[in-house]
């Protein structure tokens, strides 16, 4: 079987996440070899997905927790016990 | 001498999962304050999901906050058959949707499964070389900016997806549970998303990429 740059772009997101089945995966594996394209569109799709999952990128706003734990503390009371 | 061997029930072999129930059980039999701790890691998914549903900073605080409120309240009834950060989530997402409904906004599109079969453009932008942009670029805050950009840019259906999967790193498994979807359902959105993200910003992040050192890695 020989697999084309469609059938890779299918399977990125579960390449990534090693969901790939192991037949598959030796096929994908080999297309990237040699294609400059899947390797570019794999390599910054992985590096979209991390930068995005930085901790800088999606931040609480500040005091966040402290009103939140605030709030509930007062509401906790109030439940008693 | 061997040691007996120790029989661990399905939820000791998850790690945290004993010291969470341990910790429930506390809580109900009255060490109340214990509920801050046990609630402290969902806040921050618990907010990023409801921001990505009200798109409203107040508000996403305000119901994050009656979230918590509503999960001590009900922790009587939390079962224990997924993990509290699931639970959790989606008491968030129903109380979001109750306060969209409240709000009087139309939800921008239909989390029915039909739209899982909504027909769009999900070919990635195509490259024919990558230069890794390092978690150091973060540095600069046009990049954060760009990527947030970007995210709140998707359809709601893919960015919680994302959100919870790629942002807050939870398995496909507690994804699905949280929003309330198949497996399935996860992995065919995740995907979608991840392509629509790499197409919107792979053109833009070549800028924040490092200068190119010189042939064979010698000076510029
Ligand atoms: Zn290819």
């Amino acid at each position: 079987m020989r697999i084309d740059c469609q059938h890779v772009w299918e399977h990125i997101s579960a390449y990534i996440d090693g969901e790939v089945e192991a037949v598959l995966r030796a096929e994908i594996d080999r297309h990237l070899e040699t294609c400059e394209i899947c390797s570019a569109i794999l390599d910054s799709t992985r590096n979209v997905v991390v930068l995005v999952a930085d901790d800088r990128v999606f931040e609480l706003p500040a005091g966040f927790s402290r009103r939140l734990h605030d709030r509930l503390g007062r509401e906790m009371e109030l439940a008693g016990p | 001498m061997e040691e007996p061997p120790v029989i661990l029930s399905e939820n000791a072999r998850k790690p945290g999962a004993e010291s969470e129930a341990e910790t429930i059980r506390r809580i109900l039999a009255g060490e109340r304050s214990l509920f801050h701790e046990l609630f402290r890691p969902c806040e921050r998914p618990v907010y990023l999901l409801l921001l990505t549903l009200l798109k409203n900073e107040a508000e996403a605080e305000d119901v994050a906050q009656e979230t918590a409120i509503k999960a001590y309240l009900n922790l009587r009834n939390f079962r224990g058959d997924s993990q509290f950060r699931t639970w959790v989530l989606s008491i968030a997402r129903n109380e979001g949707l109750g306060r969209l409904r409240k709000l009087g906004t139309r939800r921008e599109e239909s989390l029915d499964a039909g739209a899982d079969d909504a027909t769009g453009d999900f070919t990635p932008a195509i490259l024919t070389s990558w230069r890794e942009v390092p978690a150091e670029a973060l540095e600069r805050k046009e990049l954060g900016a760009m990527l947030r950009k970007a995210v709140n840019g998707l359809p709601e259906i893919y960015r919680n997806v994302v959100l919870l999967r790629d942002i807050e790193e939870m398995d496909i498994r507690e994804t699905a549970a949280a929003l309330e979807i198949t497996e399935g359902a996860v992995k065919v959105r995740l995907h979608r998303a991840r392509a629509l993200l790499q197409k919107a910003l792979a053109p833009q992040l070549g800028a924040f990429a490092p200068k190119r050192k010189g042939w064979f890695g010698g000076r510029a």
